[in-house]
């Protein structure tokens, strides 16, 4: 696309600018240049990008919403093509669209006005009858950060929450954290459609939905105990992001709910003290009776268990954060037992041990923490395995590194003292590296080992004493010096010899070192004065006549402080504590420790620090709380209505006797039931679509087809007939298949089949349940059970099929069709698809998709249809009027908006085939 | 959860940002880039690094950084997995993941990245539901797009979102049916300086291409199953069938994926397909140093050994290197102190080496830290753990496929180490 910048008016007054531009740089270098000469031609291509959009052109559109997020994208600021862009947010271009929307979101909030104009397309966009686009809108209408919008977003999510596609539901799950953030006030509204969508029993909506629950009402676990075990059962089939959600929110709740299956041990051992402090008779029996009910053995709650066994095969996922999550849940839930599953109790890492072995190449904080894991994992019958690992690190080229590992060294020696002093040993070797940094963490590590055990000093004290003649490095030497002095009392003998030795040396030594010849001097003149007089005077002489201005300081300042004269103030009786303070042995700890409160595998763990947002994990409770709160009521009505359905009345609902009731079944000999299923199954007629409900291989063999008979269901003549059809693939007998746990929205309701006992391997079986689908084309859900197992499954009407045919006379259509005018009227005009050439094919398309019945019309332009609503018989009238050269017109009449718009839908499609 | 990510390449520039809630300004990147700065090598970043009023939890791939902001608790992992899924919906749209490949894409890279997020929380990541959302481009598409106007997303749910196998889309055809397995088996070893094993196991991964109508359901099965110790796997398999047959159950998704991953831990043994006798050594005075370096192999089954890279990490003060190779090429970097030797096939019969002198910064002393030597390798038609697809049945449709399996051994982090046990004397 080339620039069309020449058509503008002001392109010569900006290019006089440019050329200023170029006058004024030009000694700068070039580089600057082109920056501003791209900035001009940015200018240039935003009016550019207008005219494009303005353009009626769906292709240019597009190129430029193309440029416009690609400048999004960079960072750059596009706020001012906000008029032009918002104009085509109604675009019948999809890809337009979209990329309006991401425009839309990015700057609504900074333009709020503009924004409104934008509004009705997304509340139109939610009513469409295709249920991406009613996401979408849902999704951008939701995304819009604008207040003043709150009560239509809370209207939109309320809605789309009881949308019968479970995608839209998903898309008002995600919608409600966005509206809490933007008007926290709506909390309690919110929380009654989250309360409605953890009711839900689609996998896709679960995740969504917790995730909701988790930002907006994470202490309301009260909502979760009716939808703990749907959950539990769920859970493998959620998309793996809603699985790290749901078990995150899970190990919250089972700890409020289950008792902590490590306790009993405890409890048992601090009862006998208690029991045994007892005098009086009264207060005997209270403690016989808590003790007889602590002592009732540990049973876990079926709930507990049920959790623990249903995360188990999630350890499995290619997610690591889901396998993460399984592992959390089992270290704060799972018995000690069965910990070992996921981690191994630090015992049962051993094996492992090797898979922590560091590479030069792995980054700096995989090194740390796996030197960490090595240093836990330290025993008395690994550690020259590990010491002689550590011994490599300690040459690596990252210093950090090797720092690490010299303290790992000194945690491994506080910990094993077998190994102390081969790690003491090891470490003073270290003391005479060229690199200072291992020579300061080592001389930290041995001061802090000795400090610990005073007992030993001298030994070592010794050993480095003799070291001073060896080691050149200054650093060290002054380290050496230090313990000396720290710890001179240890080595009465040593240490005068050492200082002579120093005095010696002391105009030949380093500046650090002549610092610490001074403090060892000090200290041993505090402590030692009859040996040490002269030697410390002769020190303190020396650095008196330092060239370096610190040392002849320290000396001036340690002389009068430890020297007493006259003048010496009162610090001088405290010299010996000030020099011979007894110092904390410092702690060798993990930097990893202090976060076991946090719940595992969270930031605020990783940061050892409690992020915003982060959920404290409870204590287990003292004692459980009730758990018939996880019950849930609906199967006991189920079960009510199966035993009227095998009645005699239920009996009706079957078109196979033989495969009623279970009983009878193994009455009948076993070659019976073949001959008799070929016999009465009705074959759908070709005319009836018949939809899957069950693959054969979701199925495990069990494939389950239906169709909408459109025949009257007898039993209650609200309800759509729906035909399902058996046939069993596998090589073995399908027992027992029935209905449970049906999840249907408010209103609908179902009347299964009876149950098919026995169906042998190869047969099909055919039998029909009634579903009062409440006039919409909501999915009834329920579970298809067999003996071994259970398939979720759902049945959704098209809405043709919601309606059944009514005989009306060309008058009486007419007068039905004057009363539902207005609102009531959907009209459309349509072009006929090729195959549509006459009446006899338009009735045929017609009453395939919708169940109507054709009324008598005497033109032969027009073609009539009427039927009613299965569950409130409401009037459907649907008339096509045939044009010239191929055009039609298409009208509905209907109570119900919504089953007229689908149906409109529906029979545009048949009809421009 | 994430609110928003910026891309940002090797040099420090931020090339793309995006956010799923409010705007985020680009200056949070500063924190980055700090930490960046800090730890010299890019594999060294902290990946969780704290801000005073976000955290930023980044992952480090094809020399681009991903860089996402977090304001509230979040399981780091859940963010780090998300990363790289991205990273991977990239490569599986664009052949690569590259700087270059996400500038030229950017419109479908940013269409791609509102799908895959809503408000922060993952919305659709699985490939197949993506493709239907969103159509990969090819040169073909683009030009019919520009002809006809038709544009390159979806009008309609796709298929997998409502169904119970969402990560595969209904109505696939193909005139040929086929499904490809590739074993790629990568040793991850550390040798000590005689070679002598440290520690060694493989980390496996099959990948699958499979491009079969239909709703198939395969079945792959093992000659010995058993080495498999610790095995993770595409959701489409069914863990049931493999905890009590061991078998791979599943019905795949359309187009490339990986089926599973797997560990051969270290208590098994692990054939070393080479050996490695080197003898780097550098003189007390006179600022130089020696390096000879031979390879031969070692266990190689009867195969050849490709590919194979030696690379030598030098401590700082070597400043040259003065070598010669009996074969391929050798490439001293006194920048980055990496010392390259590209040899190529491994002929048994001649055995290459590598051998010369170093020189170090004058006056330096004897560097005390050791180098590391790390070896690249390949080896065609093997599975270095010996684990061998049985076969793949398919059920479910009635089309004969071709079906193909291939074996790949890598070298994965393998090191061998150049330092002798010097300092602690471990008799206990």
């Amino acid at each position: 696309m080339s620039l069309s910048y020449s058509c503008n008016g002001h392109i010569c007054e900006n290019l006089l600018v440019m050329d200023s531009f170029v006058r004024f740089l030009k000694e700068r270098e070039q580089e600057q240049l082109i920056k501003i000469l791209s900035f001009l031609f940015y200018i240039f291509r935003h009016d550019d990008l207008k005219e494009m959009l303005d353009s009626n052109k769906d292709s240019l559109k597009l190129e430029a919403m193309k440029r416009i997020v690609a400048m999004i994208a960079r960072g750059k600021n596009a706020s001012d093509l906000f008029p032009a862009v918002v104009k085509n947010v109604a675009c019948k271009n999809i890809e337009v669209k979209k990329l309006v929307y991401v425009y839309l979101v990015r700057y609504a909030e900074e333009q709020q006005d503009l924004a409104l104009l934008s509004i009705s397309t997304f509340q139109r966009g939610l009513k469409d009858p295709n249920q991406l686009i009613r996401a979408s809108a849902l999704r951008v209408l939701s995304s819009i950060r604008v207040t003043i919008i709150v009560p239509i977003m809370m209207l939109a999510i309320k809605e789309a929450a009881s949308d019968m596609s479970p995608y839209v539901r998903k898309t008002a799950a995600h919608a409600i954290p966005k509206l809490h953030s933007l008007d926290p006030e709506q909390k309690d509204q919110l929380i009654e459609v989250i309360e409605k969508l953890l009711a839900d029993k689609t996998t896709l909506v679960a995740g969504s939905v917790v995730m909701a629950f988790e930002e907006v009402c994470p202490d309301r676990i009260d909502l979760i105990h009716k939808n703990y075990r749907k959950l539990c059962n769920l859970l493998i089939d959620v998309e793996e992001w809603g699985q790290v959600v749901i078990i995150n929110m899970l190990t919250r709740y089972a700890r409020t709910q289950f008792l902590n299956p490590n306790e009993s041990l405890l409890e048992e051992s601090s009862e006998k003290a208690f029991y045994a402090s007892d005098d009086e008779e009264d207060e005997d029996k209270k403690a016989e009776v808590t003790t007889l009910e602590k002592r009732k053995p540990y049973v876990m709650d079926p709930d507990h268990r049920l959790l623990l066994r249903n995360t188990k095969p999630l350890l499995q996922s290619r997610n690591a954060a889901v396998v993460m999550a399984v592992a959390q849940l089992y270290f704060h839930l799972a018995p000690k037992a069965e910990v070992g599953i996921i981690a191994k109790a630090l015992g049962m890492f051993e094996p492992y041990l090797k898979s922590f072995y560091i590479r030069s190449t792995d980054p700096t904080q995989i090194k740390i923490l796996k030197l960490e894991v090595l240093t836990n994992l330290a025993n008395e019958a690994n550690i020259s395995t590990i010491l002689r690992e550590f011994q490599t690190y300690i040459k690596s080229m990252d210093k950090d590194f090797v720092a690490a590992s010299i303290q790992a060294i000194g945690r491994c020696a506080t910990n094993i003292g077998e190994v102390r002093d081969t790690c003491l040993n090891g470490l003073v070797q270290l003391l005479s590296n060229r690199d200072e940094l291992v020579v300061a963490e080592s001389v930290v590590v041995i001061k802090k080992l000795l400090q610990m055990q005073p007992e030993q000093h001298s030994d070592i004290i010794k050993h480095m004493a003799k070291l001073i003649d060896n080691i050149q490095v200054p650093m060290a030497r002054a380290s050496i010096l230090w313990l000396i002095g720290e710890y001179c009392e240890h080595v009465p003998k040593i240490a005068p010899d050492v200082l002579r030795k120093m005095a010696k040396s002391f105009t030949n030594e380093e500046d650090i070192v002549k610092l610490q010849i001074i403090n060892l001097a000090a200290k041993l003149y505090l402590t030692n004065s009859k040996q040490t007089k002269l030697l410390t005077q002769y020190v303190l002489n020396l650095a008196k006549y330092d060239q370096n201005y610190d040392i002849r300081d320290r000396a001036r300042f340690i002389r009068q402080l430890i020297v007493p004269t006259d003048k010496s103030g009162a610090l001088n009786k405290y010299a010996k504590k000030l020099f011979l303070a007894l110092k904390p042995a410092p702690v060798l700890e993990s930097p990893f420790k202090d976060r076991d409160h946090f719940q595992l595998g969270s930031l605020s763990h990783l940061l050892n620090a409690k992020a915003a947002g982060y959920q404290e994990l409870p204590d287990w409770p003292e004692s459980a709380p009730d758990p018939s709160v996880r019950n849930v009521e609906v199967k006991d009505s189920v079960c009510a209505e199966r035993t009227v359905l095998t009645g005699p009345e239920g009996a009706g609902v079957l078109l196979l006797q033989t495969t009623r009731g279970s009983s009878n079944m193994q009455d009948l000999p076993k070659k019976r039931p073949k001959a008799l299923t070929k016999k009465h199954t009705i074959a759908p007629s070709g005319s009836i679509k018949m939809y899957e409900l069950l693959h054969r291989i979701t199925g495990e063999g069990l494939a389950v087809e239906y169709c909408f008979s459109r025949q009257p269901f007898s039993p209650d003549p609200n309800m759509v007939a729906v035909q399902i059809q058996f046939t069993n693939n596998t090589n073995s007998e399908t027992k027992n298949l029935h209905i449970e746990d049906p999840r249907l929205q408010s209103g609908m309701r179902i009347r299964e089949f009876a149950e098919i006992g026995l169906q042998p391997t190869g047969e099909s079986v055919t039998v029909v349940m009634g579903i009062d689908f409440c006039d919409s084309t909501q999915a009834a859900n329920f579970q298809l059970c067999t003996h071994t197992r259970k398939f979720f499954v759902s049945i959704q009407p098209p809405v043709g099929e919601l309606m059944t045919p009514t005989f009306l006379t060309e008058n009486n259509f007419k007068k039905e069709q004057g009363k539902l005018m207005g609102m009531n009227e959907i009209l459309e005009k349509l072009t006929l698809g090729e195959k549509c050439v006459n009446e006899h094919v338009i009735v045929e398309r017609v009453t395939a998709t919708a169940n109507l019945s054709r009324v008598p019309c005497g033109s032969d332009k027009e073609c009539r249809f009427a039927g009613k609503t299965v569950s409130s018989g409401c009037l459907v009238l649907v008339t096509v009027t045939t044009k010239e050269g191929g055009g039609a017109q298409l009208t509905v009449n209907c109570e119900k908006m919504v089953i007229g718009t689908m149906l409109v839908k529906d029979i545009l499609q048949a009809l421009s085939q | 959860m994430i609110h928003s990510l910026f891309l940002i390449n090797n040099a420090g520039d931020l090339f793309l940002e995006k956010h799923w809630k409010s705007v985020i300004s680009r200056s949070v990147c500063d924190y980055f880039f700090e930490a960046r700065e800090k730890a010299v090598e890019p594999d060294n970043v902290p990946p969780v690094i704290r801000t005073p009023h976000h955290y930023l939890i980044n992952i480090y791939r094809e020399k681009i950084f991903f860089v996402s902001v977090i304001q509230t608790e979040v399981p780091p992992l859940f963010v780090i997995e998300f990363l790289h899924r991205v990273a991977e919906t990239f490569q599986d749209y664009f052949g690569e993941c590259s700087e270059t490949t996400i500038k030229d894409n950017v419109v479908i890279v940013y269409e791609l990245l509102e799908e895959m997020l809503d408000n922060g929380f993952p919305l659709a990541t699985e490939s197949n539901i993506l493709k239907e959302l969103i159509r990969p481009p090819t040169i073909l598409r683009s030009m019919v797009n520009t002809i006809t106007g038709s544009s390159n997303v979806g009008e309609t749910l796709p298929t997998g979102q409502l169904s119970n196998i969402p990560w595969r889309r209904a109505g696939v055809k193909y005139t040929n049916n086929e499904a490809y397995f590739d074993v790629v088996e990568e040793i991850d070893a550390i040798l000590d300086k005689s070679g002598t094993t440290v520690f060694a196991e493989i980390q496996g991964v099959i990948d699958a291409c499979v491009k079969l109508s239909g709703m198939p359901d395969l079945t792959l099965s093992f000659m010995n199953p058993r080495l498999l110790d610790d095995v993770s796997f595409h959701p489409c398999v069914r863990y049931k069938r493999w905890e009590s047959e061991r078998v791979i159950s599943f019905i795949p998704p359309d187009g490339n994926f990986q089926l599973m991953s797997y560990h051969i831990s270290a208590q098994n043994l692990v054939a070393i397909p080479i050996y490695v006798k080197q003898n780097i050594s550098f003189f007390e005075t006179g600022s130089s140093g020696r390096l000879d370096i031979a390879v031969g192999p070692k266990q190689t089954m009867g195969k050849t050994v490709e590919c194979l890279v030696v690379t030598v990490h030098m401590p700082k003060v070597v400043l040259s290197a003065n070598l010669s190779a009996t074969q391929g090429t050798y490439n001293y970097d006194p920048v980055t102190k990496i010392l390259l030797w590209d040899i190529g096939k491994l002929n048994p019969q001649k055995l290459p080496n590598l051998k010369g002198s170093l020189s170090l910064q004058s006056g330096a002393p004897k560097p005390e830290e050791n180098p590391s030597l790390n070896i690249d390798l390949k080896i065609q038609q093997l599975a270095i753990s010996g684990l061998k697809v049985n076969r793949l049945d398919m059920y479910g449709e009635k089309y004969k496929p071709f079906k193909g399996v291939k074996y790949v051994t890598k070298a994965g982090k393998f090191q061998q180490r150049l330092s002798e046990w010097l300092l602690v004397h471990t008799e206990v």
